[in-house]
């Protein structure tokens, strides 16, 4: 297991490995925010939270088609599959790998981006922590995803739109936190409810998303 | 070792193979012959256990079993040590470094696999099958883009697993010069229910 999790670190970071996409699109999309907006700040600290969390988001899909198709088209999910290890750990291995180069540097980068958009001083903690908590269920479901269309060809688009409807709690819940956060409202409801969202995905999803790569493999 | 009976194989929901039998035990080898199409590669899945079979059993541990596929398997950004220390964690099993000797490696162990040539590349991807450490090899061509010296290297490592008690199931059309029994798959060729013309008139 271990194995696996180092050797896809160090893909990531080998050249082409995509370690740094999703963080580059973040950066862009949060840096042309106050261009189309406006630099109105009462109107950027207004909409911050929500963007940095939809910024976030769409990093992280772009990413999830490599998440299994690499190792489809190289022939090693077949191998990985025949090896000793269980195929719900191979995949909760491969998301907490798409976490730690995809998720983490985007809860990292969040707060320094949050000062272009001139988000509230009370919001920074808890954009942070919102996208900390929420981001590992972000992984998950798009390993299920990645799962779900690693047999076919070019099957970003079709990834695309079926995760997106999965991401939507996750989405609504994590920008609520950052956004009742920032402006010093109480953030329990929401932030309860985004770990427990979290929680049953890593959960639970790992058999799901098993499952169906196995069909696939067929 | 592993033991077959009345095994029935699909590719894509259609049957090719039905009726297949045959059991193996350590020390010897199977070669699968047969022409394109007949489902070599469907089996070897199957007995790999990558997909159902369609009806039978197969009978052995699935533990046993290490698969070489078609595709290599390999990841072009590891050096060949890298990728060899992987899969030799993963299944915890043999020495990367009796597998390097076997496939004569030595002087690629640092080059990233994306700078092999595709000879090189499969000589890496059969050394895999020795740091598994599994008795049963499941090996599908495994002398595709192989050059004459290194079947020959080919031919020795399977000779020794054989000869250290392992198995090996394989479909090559070349003569590799190992002992081992010729299973020919034509006689299996599934039947496909026939072609009622009349009920495929009004459509047509």
């Amino acid at each position: 297991m271990i194995a696996l999790l180092v050797r896809d670190l160090r893909l990531a970071f080998r050249a082409g490995g995509g370690f740094g996409l999703g963080l580059a699109f973040f950066l862009i999309v949060t840096v042309m925010v106050p261009f189309s907006v406006g630099p109105n700040s009462d109107t950027l600290s207004l909409i911050a939270p929500g963007i940095l969390w939809l910024g976030a988001l769409l990093a992280c899909l772009l990413s999830l088609d490599r998440l299994l198709a690499l190792d489809w088209e190289d022939g090693s999910l077949d191998l990985l599959a025949t090896a000793p290890l269980p195929l719900e750990g191979v995949l909760s291995i491969k998301a907490l790998a798409h976490w730690l180069t995809t998720g983490l540097p985007l809860v990292l980068a969040a707060p320094v981006l949050g000062v272009l958009l001139n988000l509230p001083a009370g919001g920074y903690l808890w954009i942070t922590l919102s996208l900390l908590i929420g981001t590992p269920a972000l992984s998950v479901v798009g390993t299920f995803g990645a799962a779900l269309t690693v047999g076919l060809k070019r099957g970003g688009l079709l990834l695309s739109l079926l995760v997106m409807p999965l991401y939507v709690p996750t989405l609504i819940f994590g920008a609520e936190v950052a956004r009742r956060g920032a402006s010093g409202m109480s953030v329990e409801t929401p932030l309860l409810m985004l770990a427990g969202i979290t929680l049953g995905t890593i959960a639970l999803l790992p058999f799901a998303s098993a499952a169906v790569l196995r069909v696939n493999l067929r | 070792m592993i033991a077959v009976r009345d095994l029935g194989v699909s590719r894509g929901g259609m049957p090719v193979l039905a009726g297949v039998q045959f059991a193996l035990s350590s020390g010897e080898a199977l070669v699968l012959r047969g022409p394109n199409g007949i489902g070599k590669t469907t089996l070897l899945r199957t007995l790999a256990r990558l997909q159902p079979p369609l009806c039978g059993e197969i009978l052995g541990d699935v533990d046993d079993i290490a698969y070489a596929a078609h595709a290599d398997g390999l990841k072009l950004t590891l050096t060949v040590d890298e990728n060899l220390a992987f899969w030799a964690r993963v299944f915890g099993g043999g020495d990367p470094e009796a597998a390097i000797r076997a496939f004569d490696l030595a002087s690629l162990r640092d080059r990233p696999a994306g700078g092999l040539s595709a000879g090189q590349k499969r000589r890496l991807s059969l050394a895999r099958l020795m740091v598994t450490g599994r008795r049963l090899w499941i090996l599908d061509e495994p002398t595709v883009s192989l050059d004459a010296a290194s079947v020959q290297l080919f031919a020795s490592t399977i000779r020794s697993h054989l000869a250290a008690g392992g198995a090996a199931i394989m479909a090559t059309h070349i003569d590799l010069g190992i002992e081992g029994r010729v299973l020919d798959l034509a006689p299996f060729k599934a039947k496909l229910p026939a072609f009622d013309a009349d009920d495929a008139g009004g459509f047509l």
